[in-house]
């Protein structure tokens, strides 16, 4: 029957797809979960298969105070770096989207370029800068360059919220009595939330995960947690630095989820 | 009927003004000179083509757009230096610009909670609204949970809560269906009775602004090209484009050969023709005669007279109370004649009959033929 072999084939093209979806999806996820079994090794070092189950690395990570240290420096860089990125960034962006002044595409690209720029060329620059201003191997230093790095994420998705709403409604707030501020307040901000959050998160997310830049500017005394696991898988590697992985993914996945949510909740307001 | 009325009217005291307003973007004019002067409650109706500078005029007289040039006053007072948040305009746009993330109580109460109106009055004021666009039910409701007339109701209400002296709206029922649109007409129309304000509307339907307006001005260019009642504008249309923008014209050429107690006399391809001289021509000028379709009579051709045109059938069309008639003139020219049911059932005329028009001069208007 010929409809029958077309269906057949069909079949055949359907689970071949099917089959290389999966391939592809372990591929990308298949080093996180081998790092993630092997945080729980009872081994002293990295191997895989891991002999047995212990949380020894775990307690290792939180219980020694180098590792539990530059877990906190990390803490401690990321939460002020999110907040001044996404107000820079979010102010920068409401007043790109909401102005035409000549020299605006210099300002964008100036604003946007840390994202395309390669990371070690941010790197090299901070260290020559910071080192002769007194930011180097400091807290803030490594917020301020974290900030440089992480504003043009925020910006990027607040513009694009931005381009979205109806600049119609502001004006309506205005012939209603807002003046800016309060249009801003009341009917910008409450619409362009969910993008907002989702540059916060990001900017988190970068800067937790961010190695390059602060390799150049960090010392042994304020250190965060990808140098010491960069230093460390130099050295004596153990485990520990698998549980930092871990908990540096799940950090980012919970990210994402909040993200997603937010998304979510917007779609289904407007 | 015409001219004589509005410099009677003038004399009551202005709501608005607008002193030779000029927009550029660039090096293109969108509004280029524009001169009117609102009356205190008076329904004025810009109308005109797209693009001709409606919408650009509204956004100065609100705030939103800064004129290049020119003077806008309210009441006495020049608007120039006030931000639009300080100007106390209502204004209703096109796609009604309600607020996603507010109640439709909550998009009404703005307005109110900006002039430190709260407590029992803002709660009162906000029932009174929805209660006069006929929705008193639906505070509790985003906007996003109504249908395209109630969201326009919503829109009408909040631009009203607050008692503008003025209110602007810019095509505020160019989203809705027929049916829905005469029935927002007729409730727009009530709350500026009730409620008195001063109205500027915008709208490219012409039956619109025939049905709601005291005045209308007819937009072209940028530029008001008349101002007047629907009547005025109907029945004495002062150029080429109001006559064509605004109802249907039959257009006639031909050259001004005298004055006569104010009307053309005109020699044209169809003989002499009269009109009234509605745009001051001179002697010696190339003119067209303007002339409604409902205004020609069909007539015995023995008789050589004035205004007497002939011409071929080539289509009849039934409209119920109603005929429209096209015909080709012997130079070629297209015109149509609209003859009431009653008339059109004592002779019957069809395609391709000769038959011959003919109108009174005073009911046509002897235009410049350019412009
Ligand atoms: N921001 C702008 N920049 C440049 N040109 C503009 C701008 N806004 C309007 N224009 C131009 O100005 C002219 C008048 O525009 P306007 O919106 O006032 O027309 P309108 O009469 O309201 O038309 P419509 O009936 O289509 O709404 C148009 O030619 C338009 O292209
Ligand atoms: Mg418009």
């Amino acid at each position: 029957m010929i409809s029958g072999a077309r269906y057949g084939g069909e079949l055949f093209w359907s689970r071949l797809r099917a089959v290389i979806c999966i391939l592809a999806v372990l591929y990308l996820v298949a080093p996180l979960i081998i790092v993630l079994i092997i945080s729980f090794s009872s081994a002293p070092f990295l191997t895989f298969p891991p002999p047995g189950f212990s949380m020894q690395w775990y307690q290792n990570l939180f219980g020694d105070p180098t590792w539990f240290g530059s877990l906190l420096t990390s803490v401690k860089i990321l939460v002020p770096t999110a907040i001044i990125a996404t107000a820079i960034g979010t102010a920068a962006s409401y007043g790109l989207a909401r102005s035409n002044f000549i020299g605006k595409p210099l300002v964008t690209g100036f604003l946007m370029a840390p994202m395309v720029v390669p990371v070690i060329i941010v790197a090299i620059g901070v260290f020559g800068v910071f080192r002769k201003v007194g930011l180097f191997g400091n807290l803030s230093g490594l917020i301020i360059a974290h900030t440089v790095l992480t504003v043009p994420y925020v910006v990027a998705t607040v513009s694009a919220a931005l381009t979205v709403v109806d600049q119609r409604l502001e004006q309506a707030a205005m012939t209603l009595g807002a003046t800016p501020l309060v249009t801003f307040r009341r009917i910008t901000l409450p619409l362009i939330l969910p993008a907002i959050l989702s540059g916060l998160l990001f900017a988190m997310v970068i800067s937790f995960d961010e190695l390059v830049v602060s390799l150049f500017i960090s010392t042994p005394t304020v250190r965060p947690v990808t140098v010491q696991m960069w230093s460390n898988i130099r050295g004596a590697v153990d485990p520990t630095i698998a549980a930092v992985a871990t908990i540096i993914f799940l950090f980012s996945l919970l990210a994402l989820v909040a993200d997603i949510i937010a998304r979510k909740r917007t779609r289904l307001e407007s | 009927m015409h001219g004589i009325s509005m410099d009677k009217e003038s004399t009551t005291i202005a709501t608005l003004e607008l002193r030779d307003v000029r927009k550029l973007y660039g090096a293109t004019a969108a509004v280029d000179g524009v001169n009117l002067t609102l009356k205190r409650g008076e329904f004025l109706t810009f109308l005109g083509p797209s693009g001709s500078g409606k919408t650009t005029t509204l956004a100065m007289v609100a705030g939103l757009q800064t004129p290049t040039s020119g003077r806008i006053i309210l009441d006495g007072q020049p608007l120039d230096p006030l931000p639009p948040y300080r100007r106390n305009i209502g204004m209703v746009f096109q796609h009604y610009a309600l607020f996603p993330h507010m109640t439709v109580a909550k998009n009404i109460a703005f307005p109110l909670e900006m002039r430190k109106i709260d407590g029992e009055e803002r709660k009162r004021r906000v029932a009174e609204a929805l209660r006069l666009v006929g929705l008193p039910d639906f505070g509790d409701r985003f906007p996003n949970q109504l249908s395209g007339g109630q969201q326009q109701r919503v829109a009408l209400a909040r631009a009203m809560v607050f008692q503008p002296p003025l209110l602007l709206m810019d095509e505020p029922l160019g989203a809705l269906d027929k049916k829905l649109r005469e029935q927002m007409q007729l409730e727009i129309l009530r709350l500026h009775r009730d409620l008195g304000m001063s109205i500027l509307y915008v709208t490219h339907d012409q039956e619109e602004a025939l049905v709601m307006s005291d005045r209308i001005a007819v937009f072209n260019d940028g530029r008001i090209q008349q101002i007047g009642s629907a009547e005025e504008l109907y029945e004495r249309p002062i150029s080429r484009f109001v006559a064509g923008f605004l109802g249907e014209s039959n257009m006639i050429r031909g050259k001004v050969v005298a004055l006569d107690s104010g009307d053309c006399v005109l020699e044209s391809r169809h003989g002499r023709l009269r009109a009234f001289n509605t745009a001051k021509l001179k002697t010696g000028d190339q003119a067209v005669v303007a002339v409604r379709p409902e205004r020609l009579t069909i007539t015995d051709p023995s008789i050589e007279r004035e205004n007497l045109v002939k011409g071929r059938v080539v289509e009849v069309i039934y409209l119920g109370q109603s005929r429209k008639y096209v015909l080709k003139t012997e130079d070629n020219a297209e015109m149509t004649v609209l003859q009431q049911a009653q008339d059109a059932e004592k002779h019957s005329i069809n395609p391709g009959d000769e038959i011959c028009l003919e109108w009174r001069g005073r009911e046509s208007n002897a235009l410049a033929a350019e412009g």
